[in-house]
């Protein structure tokens, strides 16, 4: 696939598509585009002094939107973590939800507790996971046990997290305990080789998490994570894997965090504005919609109306999800226990 | 003439054993993991022979590793299963802390109800049986801070069994502490049927009118073994089992302030910050006029935790003379 990436003329010879078909590698498109409008948005409200909070995942989208189409809606268990914008949109989270999440109003799936990107949704098999990292990954071991327990053939979870996460212990515990027992999981790393201002060769020895699954006794395998039909092919496989009763893998996508750790950090701070354009080059949003063009599976017009659709998509969200209310000072009591209970103040 | 309901007499370990037993018979979804609770069938042998008639798909013996031990249960009690984990100690509870502080107790919280996380995380604590410094601590007031935990103390095999089976059912995540040294030493009564004593429930286990004294655990049982022999000397205590510290009774607390109008707190876990910390500032606010002598707290000193050696254990400890020298002094003030 990397060929087709970097091929030009040659491209429509040689576009391993992985038996998609046209339809879903254009909804992959539409996803890495609403992924990249949404994350803008965030900012944007934020810079608006509309939200005091946004987390970009810029630089994720084809590592998201590839892994998504892999994800069986309404079979398999997501455990995200927080720049997980467009795996979540991807399996069915609607751009409404998200920007409820960037307002913190009271429809919020968890009313405005979380910070925005804390995505959980029990309809669309999405885990509720909190910012402490490395922390969902037990629990993302514990539902594949379940599913294993209860012989839920079919059925895998997938778990995904950046490369500063694969530090915590939790992380290492959890997948000895995945491969101890061969429970249905996919470890998911999407490497974006920043841990907020730390660099990747100040969080590991060498640089590929992916090598790390030989110890474990797992499968391990890398792919360019810029490019959404590696990602589908390898998570695909890792997936069908899990499903069978194989066992899990630990799979790795290079790819970039093109924004700021979020709306309150600046990397003008840690990083060169050279080594961000040198990525920003590779940008996987523009690369792959001229891949599509060049094997005639869009052209160039439907490009724009895509572009357009989002936007106007993301436009109504954004003013349906303003328009809404608030929690209200009284839902900070509610759901701490079943049922009533007497706080002790 | 009332027929009495078949019962066993039982340890404080039997109590648990037999409790878990009956709990993976019941429910399929009942899932028991932590360390060495298969092969070994636990440390005190609470698990003995589960492997064999549950399978190890039930009765997991997890690598050694407690934060994954509690995370792996918060997974499996969000996507339906009754985890009880096992941490094979307290004093080794530490490397899960943020699975039980930051991700059990706000579950169902930080997903406003969409998901929840019932479990039990059941280890033994306490002191007394030359348990040295890693072997012997008192964990609760490190947890009973936290919204969203429910912390139980039983203290006999009877409330065991009650507070167990209402832990397992329990739609929240309950940690469960059982004093290593009543394991053995404190046998009872504990009748065959299935019951559960509600958690956040005191029990009265005598009734007085001088002074009220609050504990729980092995101290529960000194203090009422201390009051007794009060009675000797014509002194009424009241003693209190708390059995829960959190959610705990305010009112069995404040109703027996009001009649006794005075409050000792005993405890083992040390002073500062304690659970007796708590209650005195509770009594303060609620009942301050009904006080006719300050509240005292009777609990083991400031330092990490007893000693190995024997001298230094008994220090620690706090002794069952000491405990009616100190309601003496109260009730006469």
């Amino acid at each position: 696939m990397a060929k087709a990436m970097t091929s030009t003329g040659e491209a429509a010879a040689t576009l391993e598509r992985y038996g998609l078909t046209d339809d879903q590698l254009r909804a992959i498109f539409r996803n890495m585009l609403l992924q990249r409008q949404l994350d803008n948005r965030g900012f944007q409200l934020n810079r608006q002094g509309k939200i005091p909070f946004a987390l970009g995942s810029e630089g994720h989208e084809a590592i998201q939107a590839g892994a998504a189409m892999a994800f069986k809606r309404g079979h398999d268990i997501l455990a995200p973590y927080y720049r997980d914008l467009g795996l979540a949109v991807g399996i069915g989270f609607t751009p409404l939800e998200v920007l409820l999440s960037l307002f913190a109003r009271a429809a919020d799936h968890n009313g405005g507790r979380q910070f925005p990107n804390h995505y959980s949704s029990r309809k669309i098999g999405m885990m509720s996971f909190s910012s402490i990292l490395a922390a969902q990954i037990p629990h993302a071991v514990g539902a594949a046990y379940a599913i294993a327990l209860r012989k839920e053939t079919g059925r895998a979870v997938l778990v995904t997290f950046g490369d500063g996460t694969t530090s915590e212990g939790e992380w290492h515990e959890s997948l000895n305990f995945a491969a101890v027992h061969k429970l249905p999981i996919v470890f998911l790393c999407e490497n974006n080789q920043w841990a907020i201002s730390t660099p990747l060769h100040q969080q590991m020895g060498q640089p590929h998490v992916y090598k790390r699954a030989e110890g474990y006794g797992l499968p391990g395998e890398s792919f360019n994570g810029f490019d959404p039909l590696a990602t589908y092919d390898a998570v695909r496989r890792a997936m069908e894997r899990a499903r069978s009763g194989s066992g899990p893998s630990l799979i790795e996508g290079t790819c970039y965090r093109f924004l700021s750790h979020s709306t309150d950090d600046d990397d003008r701070t840690y990083r060169t504005r050279e080594e961000v354009e040198k990525q920003r080059a590779m940008d996987p949003v523009p690369r792959f919609e001229k891949i599509l063009i060049e094997n005639s599976i869009l052209v160039a017009q439907d490009a724009d109306a895509l572009k357009k659709d989002v936007l106007r998509e993301t436009n109504e969200a954004t003013d349906a999800a303003e328009a809404m209310p608030f929690p209200e000072a009284k839902d900070l009591y509610t759901n701490l226990y079943e049922g009533a209970w007497e706080p002790w103040q | 003439m009332a027929v009495a309901s078949p019962s066993k007499v039982m340890t404080n370990v039997e109590a648990v054993r037999s409790t878990l037993y009956d709990a993976l018979k019941r429910d399929d979804k009942a899932v028991i993991l932590g360390e060495d609770v298969g092969n070994r069938g636990n440390v005190f042998l609470i698990t003995k022979g589960f492997i064999e008639e549950f399978g190890p798909e039930r009765i997991i013996d997890t690598p050694i590793a407690e934060a994954s031990i509690v995370g792996i249960a918060v997974g499996m009690a969000m996507e339906g299963l009754r985890p009880i984990a096992e941490i094979q100690f307290a004093d080794f509870i530490y490397p899960a802390f943020n699975q039980i502080v930051g991700e059990a107790a706000k579950t169902r919280y930080r997903s406003n109800g969409e998901y929840t996380c019932p479990m039990v995380i059941r280890t033994p604590y306490g002191g007394g049986v030359r348990g040295a410094l890693s072997h012997s601590v008192s964990v609760e007031a490190l947890f009973y801070h936290v919204p969203g935990l429910k912390i139980v103390v039983p203290s006999t095999p009877r409330d065991i069994k009650g507070l167990l089976n209402a832990a397992i059912e329990d739609p929240d995540p309950v940690l469960f502490l059982e004093h290593k040294r009543t394991y053995r030493l404190i046998k009872d009564d504990v009748p065959d049927e299935y019951f559960t004593i509600p958690i956040g429930k005191a029990n009265i286990t005598q009734e007085g009118t001088q002074l009220t004294v609050v504990s729980y655990g092995l101290y529960a049982h000194q203090s009422l073994e201390a009051a007794r022999k009060l009675q000797d000397e014509n002194l009424s205590v009241e003693v209190i089992d708390l059995r829960s510290v959190r959610p705990m009774d305010r009112n069995a607390i404040l109703d027996s302030v009001r009649k006794t109008h005075k409050l000792l707190i005993i405890h083992e876990d040390n002073k500062f910050g304690g659970v007796g910390a708590e209650i005195s500032a509770m009594v303060a606010e609620e009942a301050l006029f009904e006080l006719d002598a300050p509240i005292r707290r009777l609990c083991c000193p400031d330092v990490p935790a007893m000693g190995y050696a024997l001298p230094l254990e008994e220090e620690y400890m706090i002794s069952t003379d000491r405990m009616a020298e100190e309601m003496r002094a109260m009730v006469r003030f």
